[in-house]
């Protein structure tokens, strides 16, 4: 038996030419296979690749989709995501849990199933939603969830959960889920009717140069969240002397609450491959690679699709439309189950078969990125925007949007409306408004750019989505009237911590106290000076640490303080003994009572 | 840009080389940098970010960032200190230090940056984990508990020793240092020797039947405070 699953590793890692470059390929296709990057496993690829076993075993314990442990045939990875709890996640759980008799993080005792709870999978706009292996399945309620285990009792096959079909490409053989595009508002950029590769043709009749000039006269600021100029970083990545360059797409899309690039990837993949296919001729960059997360591996039949039928066509290949010397070709590159690799070098790490840990800067990607070499990271809206935008000019670019955010802005809407979806906005549109298009008039509250974005209440619905106001890689979570505040920026916390890589010391650390300071809040254990605490604790987190994530890791705590004030304040608890409340004495006391059997005489 | 020039760290102006950080810029001017991941030797990693400064007054570790001509860095200031004390503080209540028991006492790095801080006891709860002691081996032992993911060993161990006994695995606040081996210490080609070992600022990997060689009040910080010998070094 062990030979056996020694041999069968060894098989997938000569499959992928026995390459640590393609370690992340190899460790899915074992975890899929096998049930679990298992001890035995790991010596055999780290036999195979030739690289230490703790290299490998390094890698394997970093993603939450691959695992030392066995899992069930089927896994089912239920949202637990706050959309998903607004929505009625927890009737889902228990019936997911007394139709299967096991718990979260438990198999099935015939080792058919397994249960676990994950982040959010990228369909806020059909919550509660769950992956059964690599299907999607949506809109669920506690008998649908009790009718799945049944079935997958009974055929043991995934596939056969999905029964009605969604919109669009959804519905095409090669995807064949029942996920829903939700396009509710389509625009002049990236839902604009237009004929694919006119960009591109037009692209190439300029010098690279000319693209980058006019990518830059537009303004087109990355759409991924942190808004850095994309000609600025086109220009960096095609100054960097060393020939070999990369262009990288991040459909990492793991922000809680955002799900447009799904859309993206579904309904609009051409434009995507045409955007990275005119970077790459700006760059002067050979190759591509589209990080796609493993939540998205539904997809990957039909990008693959795409991929083949634009090498046919020669507008991905040699000589791409005949201009000679202009060699591109895109690889699509799944990651595992790690919000972190949102972060460009934590992706560009996770490419390279590592750990998703992000990188020291200096040097940044541009100089050397991929491998080592400049490499220019954008994500899959700035791509498609890119397309569009070469088509139409830099001129008619600026015309649409804010003075300082030109274009447009899908946003992921989710929460509590009545429309949630994905709508292309020009830069500008006030909350107001866009809480009047998607029906929900009486927010409290409204989360902008995910958890690490800002929670914004009534007081501020008069601010506008751009870069210089209110900005975001496209994440709007709307919280109604009832909603708790609190409970919310919890839930964000957890996300937090569960997602940290664990190279800082900040952000491991730092988010864990912090959620512990608001726990104390909510518990009604906490004082004013816990406020003060947490301040100081959430600017020490936001100052030292070293990538963006815990950057912006304290924001829910942090944001909420600053607009929310009254519901922590509500919860303190004034101590009139002098003693502080956090401490609870009974608490302490518990164990050695139960050790001596007898209560204390003084606490009691 | 010229290979000798100059930058300000809190007002003193400081000779530097293209191509050095900043820490290393200001340890060759005796100026100290509270520092706990870097080690001379070692490849820069910015792990523990207790060497933050603020560079233009942008947050930047110290160890990693490139000296720049006429760059103004701010290191020894009250905002600065406090966030440092934090992190050390962050350090002690994740794992589980009892320098009273400890035979690196004296000679511990983590300690030693407490006591020139002027911490007295954390102010954050401490979070008791469940860590693993590794005494397979039979003249090193692991002891996680101590253990501050520094990643000293590991750049030890790779770049100076050519072994690559040391690496990490899980992530967030479940990130463990794992050794070369199913499980064992025993099982690595790792040395007493070895660099790695020395590497350890703390309290975690520590070499057998010495642990008392050197009494305690005879130790490296049992006199002069961490960051001495970089000072005094000061024209």
């Amino acid at each position: 038996m062990s030979n056996d699953l020694s041999a069968a590793v060894k098989e997938i890692c000569l499959q992928h030419n026995n390459d640590r470059i393609y370690l992340m390929d190899i460790l899915r296709k074992v975890q899929v296979d096998h049930g679990s990057v298992s001890d035995e496993a790991i010596d055999a690829i780290a036999d195979a690749v030739s690289i230490p076993r703790v290299e490998v075993e390094s890698t394997a314990t970093f993603y939450a989709f691959l695992s030392k442990e066995k899992k069930g045939k089927i896994v089912i990875r239920l949202c637990n995501d706050i959309i998903d709890r607004l929505a009625g996640v927890d009737v889902v759980a228990k019936a997911f849990k007394e139709e299967l008799g096991v718990d979260f993080g438990e198999t099935t005792a015939d080792g058919l199933i397994t249960l676990e709870y994950t982040p959010c999978i990228g369909m806020s706009d059909q919550a509660p939603a769950a992956l059964v292996n690599d299907e999607v399945i949506t809109y669920l309620s506690s008998d649908k969830a009790r009718e799945i285990v049944r079935t997958l009792k009974k055929t043991g096959d995934p596939k056969k959960l999905v029964s009605r079909l969604g919109d669009g490409n959804n519905a095409s053989p090669l995807v064949n889920s029942m996920v829903h595009n939700n396009i509710r508002k389509k625009g002049d950029v990236i839902f604009a009717d237009y004929p694919d590769g006119a960009g591109l043709k037009k692209a190439l009749t300029m010098s690279p140069v000319e693209v980058i000039n006019e990518v830059t006269n537009a303004r087109l600021r990355g759409r991924g969240g942190a808004g850095f100029p994309a000609g600025m970083k086109w220009q960096f990545t095609r100054a960097a002397e060393d020939p070999e360059k990369y262009i990288i797409c991040n459909a990492d899309e793991g922000e809680p609450g955002t799900f447009k690039d799904r859309v993206l990837l579904t309904d609009y993949p051409e434009r995507l491959f045409e955007g990275m296919t005119i970077a790459g001729y700006a760059i002067g960059a050979q190759q591509g690679i589209l990080y796609l997360r493993a939540e998205y591996a539904y997809l990957s039949n039909l990008l693959e699709n795409v991929l083949a039928k634009k090498r046919k066509d020669g507008v991905l290949g040699k000589a791409i439309l005949g201009k000679k010397a202009f060699d591109f070709d895109i690889r699509i590159q799944f990651g595992a189950g790690a919000y972190v690799c949102g972060e460009e070098t934590a992706l560009i790490s996770s490419c390279e078969g590592s750990r998703g840990d992000p990188k020291n800067r200096p040097p940044f990607p541009a100089q050397k990125g991929f491998m080592g070499h400049p490499t220019c990271v954008n994500n899959v809206e700035t791509y498609v925007a890119v397309v569009r935008l070469i088509d139409m000019g830099a001129a008619w670019f600026t015309s649409i949007g804010s003075k300082g955010s030109s274009g447009t802005k899908l946003l992921s809407i989710s929460g509590d409306c009545h429309a949630p979806g994905v709508y292309e906005y020009p830069f500008g549109i006030t909350i107001k408004q866009l809480l009047q298009d998607v029906g929900a008039e009486d927010a409290k509250a409204v989360q902008i750019g995910g958890p690490s974005g800002q929670m914004i209440g009534k007081e501020d619905f008069n601010r506008t989505i751009c870069y210089d106001d209110l900005a975001t890689g496209g994440s709007v979570m709307i919280f109604g009237a009832d909603r708790n505040i609190l409970e919310v920026a919890d839930y964000f916390m957890e996300f937090f911590i569960e997602e940290s890589c664990g190279y800082c010391t900040p952000c491991r650390v730092g988010n864990v106290l912090l959620k512990g300071y608001l726990e104390r809040v909510m518990n009604g254990q906490a004082e004013e000076a816990d406020l003060e605490v947490m301040k100081s604790l959430a600017r020490t987190v936001k100052t030292t640490s070293r990538c963006g994530l815990g950057q912006t890791s304290p924001n829910p705590i942090l944001t909420t303080l600053a607009k929310f004030y009254p519901e922590y304040t509500k919860l303190l608890k004034t101590s009139k003994d002098g003693f502080k409340p956090s401490f609870n004495i009974q608490e302490v006391l518990q164990e050695s009572q139960s050790i001596t059997g007898r209560k204390s005489v003084h606490f009691s | 840009m010229a290979d000798n020039f100059t930058f300000i760290i809190d007002g003193t102006e400081i000779p530097a080389r293209q191509g050095q950080t900043i820490l290393k810029a200001a340890d060759e001017a005796g100026i100290y940098i509270p520092r706990l991941c870097n080690k001379d030797g070692l490849e820069p990693y910015g792990a523990c970010r207790v060497c933050t400064v603020l560079v233009n007054g942008r947050p930047q570790s110290a160890c990693t960032q490139p000296a720049q001509p006429g760059i103004i860095v701010e290191n020894d200031t009250e905002e600065l200190t406090e966030m440092r004390k934090q992190l050390i503080e962050m350090l002690f209540v994740e794992g589980n230090h009892f320098c009273m028991f400890c035979e690196k006492s004296g000679n511990c790095e983590l300690q030693a940056l407490g006591y020139r801080l002027g911490i007295a006891a954390p102010r954050f709860p401490f979070m008791f984990p469940q860590r693993e002691l590794d005494a397979t081996h039979p003249e090193v032992f692991v002891d996680r508990n101590r253990c501050i993911l520094c990643g000293r060993c590991v750049r030890a161990s790779r770049d100076q020793d050519g072994k690559n006994v040391f690496q990490f695995t899980g992530r967030g606040i479940k990130k463990r240092i794992s050794v070369n081996a199913t499980s064992r210490l025993a099982d690595t080609e790792l040395k007493s020797a070895d660099k790695a070992v020395a590497a350890c600022p703390v309290g975690s990997i520590l070499k057998k039947g010495v642990g008392y060689a050197v009494p305690i009040g005879e130790r490296i910080y049992d006199h002069k405070p961490i960051g001495s010998d970089i000072e005094s070094k000061a024209k």
